[in-house]
C-alpha cells in the first residue's frame, strides 16, 4: 500500500517538528540548502506554497469525498491529466509516491505562485511546458480531490 | 508651395469663423501639465468613474475610464460583433431578431442607468435603437446584454429609454408619428398626415425578477418626439417629453416644422396612467412585436406578443398636460431636487425653465391657454420660472452638479454654459471642439450627481487628432467642473456617434457579485459537455454536431473526419477552463459567420458549412497561452456519398 509510507512521515512530522526526528538526515541538510537558495522553508518546500499550511492526512478514505473528488477532477482537471499516462500534464496514479497531500492542494489552488516560487513546480513547467491553469477550486473542492486521487493511488 | 497654399486656404473659412464667435482665448484650445495630472491613471490603477457612452450608429455600447477617456470594453448590443460572435453564434442571434425579421444593426442613442431612489445604482443600463424602435438591457455585474424589447407603434424610437425614480417604468416615445391601425389605415397619402399620423408614448414595466414588459401605450398627437427625462423626489410619478413638428409637417422640416413660436412639452402623469392600465382601462390593440432575452441556459430566447394595450388621452383625463415651450425644443432635464424642467429650446434664444410646483398648480386652477387636438395646453406664464438669457446658440441639453448649477450644451456656438438654477444667470463658459450635442455629468440627470466632471459630447472633430481621412471619430471632451470655472482637461475619441453618456463611480460596480467566469456546473446549455470524456461528434441525417471542448492548450476533439459535402456541422466548443480571463476562441477555414470566443465555463456554437472536399484546420483565436499557436485541429471533408465513418479523437 502506497499510502502508508505517508501517514508514517506525516506521522514523524507532525510528531517531531524540532528536528528530534532521525530520519534522513542527509535528505534534510539538502533540503534545507534547498530551502536556503529558494528562500522557502521547510515545510513549504515539502508541502508546497499556497493556502494550505497544515500537513493533510489520508488515513482511512471516505467514499462520499471520493465521489465528490471523483466529479470535480471530471470536470475541472481531466482534460488535461490521465491516471496511468502522461497527457498534458503529469500522471497522477502514483502521485503519492512523489508528492505530499498537501503539496497536491497547494498546487491545485495557486498554481501560478507555485511555479513562479517552488522549484519542483518550476521542474514540471519545465519539463510539460504548458502552466497548470487556476481552476478555482474551493479548498474543500481541492481536499476531495486529494481523497480521489489516494482512492486511485491504491487501485 | 501651391498644396502649401491650399491648406491655408482650406482653413481659413475655421478661423474665420472662430474669430467672429470670440472664442480665440488660447488658454481654452488646450491642457496643461496640471490638467494632465488630473487625468492621469498611473499604469494598474483604476480610473475613478465607468463612464458609458453610446456606440450612435454602431449600435453599441462603449465603455470608457473617467477621467483618464481610456476605451475599456465594447458591449455588443444591437449589432453584430465579430469580436466574439455576438448575433452570429448560435446562442446570442436570436438577440437581434424582430418583427421585421433578423436585424443585425441599429441605431443607438441613449444609455440610462437604471436608478433607486432617483440616484444610478449600477445593477443595469438601458439603451434605445431609433431605427427598428427597440429597447435593451445590459446587466453590469457581467457587461452583457440580456434583453431586447421591441416598441410596436412607433415611427423611431429616440426619446427612449429614460428611467423613473425607483425604475418603475422605463419609456420611449416615438420620434416619428406614423399611421396606425390595420392594413387600410395605414395604406394612406403621406399628405395626409395631419389627419392620419400619431404619436405614442409607451412605458415598459420593470418586471420583480428584472426582466421588461410593454405596460401601455400613450397615444398622442402627430409630432415628433424628441427626449424625456421622468420627474425626480417631488415629481416622481410624471414624466416630461418634448416635442417639436407641433405644425404637423410632412416634408422639409427643416422649414415647415420651425415656423410655429412655441411647441410642446408633453407633461405626464405616468401614475396616473398606470392606475388606468391595471384597472384595465384603454384598448388592446393588436401590434407584432418581440422581446429576446437570455436565458438561465445562456442561450437567447424570442417571445412574439401581438397586442398592447393603449390609452387614448381624450377619453382618460388626467395623463397629459402640454407646456408650451419655445422653439422646437431639444432636451428635457428635470433639476437634482425635481422641481424645475429644463428645455433646450435648440432654435430659441432664452432657455426655458419650468415649474414643477406651479405646473400642479396651473393643472389644478385649469389655467389653459387651450387645447390640442383634446391635450389640455397650460398657458406659458403660469409654469414658466424662469428664462436664462444668453445662453449661446442652439442651446440643447441641461445636466446638473448637485451644487445649484446647470451646464446646458450650445451646439451652434460650441460651448458649454454654466447657470445658476437660482438665478438663472450665465456664470461661466467654456468652448468645445466642435458643436456639442449631449453632455454628460456623472449622475448628473439623478437627484445625486457626482459633480466633479463634464464630458461634452462633440459632433464635429475636425482637427482635434491626426487626420484618418474624410471619416473621424466622434471627439469627447473632458473638463472639470469642480471649480468656480470650467477647465478643458482632455480629448479623447469615441467610437460611432456617442450621442449621449451616463457614468458612475466604479465602486459602485465593481464589487464581489461581479461575474468573472462561468462555473462549468452551472452550464445549462443543452449541448454544453463538462468534461473531455463526453466529447464527440454525432450525426444526425446531414447534420453534424461535434462536441468539443477547449483548455489551455488543446481541443478535444482535435482530429475529426467522416464529414460529407452536404453536411452542416455545429460545433458545440465549451470551455472548461475555470480562471477569470482565459477565454478561448474557434475558428475553422471557411467560416462565414464569425469566430466564437467562449468565457471560461460557457458553450458557444458555430454553425460550418463545407464548400470543398478537403482537410480544413481550426484553431483557437484568442491568444491563450504559451503554447496557443499549437492550439488546432484538423476536420476531413469527404465527397457526398463517401464511406468514410465518423472518427474523433484527441492524442490518439
Amino acid at each position: 500500500m502506497k499510502l502508508s509510507g505517508w501517514i508514517i512521515v506525516t506521522a514523524l512530522l507532525l510528531g517531531g517538528c524540532s528536528g528530534d526526528s532521525t530520519e534522513s538526515n542527509e535528505s534534510e541538510s539538502s533540503s534545507e540548502a534547498a530551502a536556503t537558495s529558494s528562500g522557502l522553508s521547510e515545510f513549504e518546500l515539502e508541502h508546497g506554497v499556497g493556502p494550505v499550511d497544515e500537513v493533510i492526512t489520508l488515513e482511512s478514505l471516505d467514499p462520499e469525498m471520493v465521489e465528490a473528488g471523483a466529479e470535480v477532477f471530471r470536470t475541472k482537471c481531466s482534460a488535461c491529466h490521465k491516471m496511468s499516462e502522461r497527457y498534458v500534464g503529469p500522471a497522477l496514479g502514483d502521485i503519492f509516491e512523489t508528492r505530499s497531500p498537501t503539496f497536491v492542494m497547494n498546487m491545485i489552488l495557486n498554481p501560478e505562485g507555485m511555479v513562479k516560487e517552488h522549484p519542483e513546480a518550476k521542474k514540471m513547467l519545465s519539463q510539460f511546458l504548458t502552466p497548470m491553469p487556476n481552476q478555482n477550486l474551493t479548498r474543500e473542492q481541492a481536499r476531495s480531490i486529494v481523497e480521489y486521487l489516494a482512492s486511485e493511488n491504491e487501485q | 508651395m501651391n498644396a502649401h497654399i491650399l491648406h491655408t486656404l482650406r482653413y481659413l473659412p475655421l478661423a474665420a469663423l472662430v474669430l467672429i464667435l470670440g472664442a480665440c482665448s488660447s488658454q481654452e484650445l488646450g491642457s496643461d501639465a496640471d490638467a494632465a495630472q488630473q487625468v492621469y491613471v498611473a499604469p494598474g490603477e483604476y480610473d475613478e468613474f465607468y463612464g458609458f457612452m453610446s456606440g450612435g450608429y454602431s449600435g453599441q455600447l462603449s465603455v470608457y475610464g473617467i477621467p483618464s477617456g481610456r476605451h475599456i470594453y465594447t458591449v455588443p448590443v444591437f449589432s453584430q460583433l465579430a469580436t466574439n460572435g455576438y448575433g452570429y453564434n448560435e446562442e446570442t442571434k436570436a438577440m437581434l431578431e424582430t418583427s421585421y425579421g433578423f436585424v443585425p444593426w441599429g441605431d443607438a442613442h441613449h444609455p440610462e442607468l437604471s436608478q433607486t431612489d432617483g440616484v444610478p445604482d449600477g445593477r443595469y443600463i438601458f439603451i434605445n435603437e431609433n431605427n427598428t424602435p427597440r429597447v435593451a438591457k445590459i446587466d453590469l455585474n457581467s457587461f452583457q446584454t440580456t434583453e431586447i424589447i421591441e416598441i410596436p407603434n412607433s415611427g423611431g424610437n429616440h426619446a427612449s429609454p429614460f428611467v423613473t425614480q425607483n425604475t418603475e417604468y422605463i419609456s420611449a416615445a416615438t420620434r416619428f408619428s406614423v399611421p396606425m391601425g390595420d392594413d387600410g389605415e395605414r395604406d394612406v397619402a403621406i399628405d395626409s398626415y395631419a389627419e392620419n399620423f400619431q404619436g405614442t408614448l409607451s412605458f415598459i414595466k420593470m418586471q420583480d425578477d428584472g426582466s421588461m414588459r410593454l405596460d401601455f401605450q400613450i397615444l398622442v398627437p402627430g409630432f415628433d418626439y424628441d427626449l424625456s427625462h421622468a420627474g425626480k423626489g417631488p415629481s416622481h410619478g410624471w414624466s416630461f417629453f418634448t416635442s417639436y413638428n407641433s405644425e404637423q409637417a410632412h416634408t422639409l422640416l427643416e422649414v415647415n416644422a420651425s415656423r410655429n413660436d412655441k411647441d410642446y412639452i408633453a407633461a405626464v402623469n405616468w401614475a396616473k396612467a398606470a392606475e388606468y392600465a391595471a384597472q384595465g382601462e384603454g384598448e388592446m390593440v393588436p401590434a407584432d412585436y418581440v422581446r429576446n432575452y437570455i436565458d438561465s441556459d445562456h442561450i437567447a430566447k424570442t417571445e412574439r406578443y401581438n397586442e398592447v394595450r393603449v390609452l387614448d388621452p381624450t377619453e382618460l383625463p388626467g395623463m397629459i398636460y402640454y407646456l408650451p415651450t419655445p422653439k422646437s425644443p431639444h432636451g428635457v432635464d428635470v433639476s437634482p431636487d425635481g422641481e424645475l424642467i429644463v428645455a433646450g429650446g435648440k432654435l430659441s434664444t432664452v432657455i426655458p425653465v419650468h415649474s414643477f410646483s406651479k405646473m400642479i398648480e396651473a393643472i389644478e386652477n385649469e389655467d389653459y391657454e387651450g387645447e390640442e387636438q383634446g391635450i389640455p395646453v397650460l398657458r406659458y406664464d403660469a409654469t414658466l420660472a424662469g428664462e436664462v438669457q444668453n445662453p449661446g446658440l442652439g442651446p440643447l441639453h441641461t445636466e446638473f452638479d448637485g451644487r445649484g448649477n446647470a451646464y446646458t450644451t450650445a451646439f451652434i456656438s460650441s460651448e458649454v454654459v454654466k447657470w445658476s438654477l437660482e438665478t438663472f444667470e450665465v456664470l461661466d463658459r467654456i468652448d468645445t471642439y466642435y458643436s456639442p450635442g449631449h453632455l454628460m455629468i456623472p449622475g448628473g440627470d439623478s437627484r445625486k450627481p457626482w459633480g466633479k466632471y463634464l464630458v461634452a459630447l462633440n459632433k464635429i472633430t475636425k482637427d482635434r487628432y491626426l487626420p484618418t481621412g474624410p471619416e473621424l471619430f466622434h471627439s469627447a471632451q473632458l473638463i472639470d467642473i469642480s471649480g468656480d470655472k470650467m477647465r478643458l482637461l482632455l480629448d479623447f475619441p469615441t467610437e460611432g456617434e456617442p450621442h449621449y453618456a451616463q457614468a458612475i463611480p466604479a465602486d459602485l460596480i465593481m464589487d464581489d457579485d461581479m461575474v468573472r467566469f462561468y462555473p462549468l456546473e452551472d452550464n445549462q446549455n443543452p449541448h454544453a459537455i463538462t468534461s473531455e470524456d463526453q466529447a464527440r461528434v454525432e450525426r444526425d441525417g446531414n447534420e453534424v454536431h461535434v462536441y468539443m471542448t477547449t483548455i489551455r492548450t488543446h481541443f478535444a476533439p482535435d482530429n475529426i473526419e467522416g464529414i460529407k459535402m452536404g453536411d452542416t456541422v455545429y460545433f458545440h466548443v465549451t470551455n472548461l477552463e475555470q480562471d477569470w480571463d482565459v477565454p478561448h476562441g474557434f475558428t475553422v477555414r471557411g467560416a462565414n459567420t464569425s469566430e466564437l470566443l467562449i468565457m471560461p465555463g460557457e458553450t458557444r456554437t458555430l454553425v460550418w458549412t463545407p464548400d470543398r472536399v478537403g482537410v480544413a484546420p481550426f484553431y483557437c483565436t484568442d491568444f491563450c497561452s504559451a503554447l496557443h499557436q499549437e492550439m488546432q485541429g484538423y476536420i476531413r471533408v469527404s465527397p457526398a456519398g463517401s464511406d468514410v465513418p465518423i472518427s474523433f479523437g484527441t492524442g490518439e
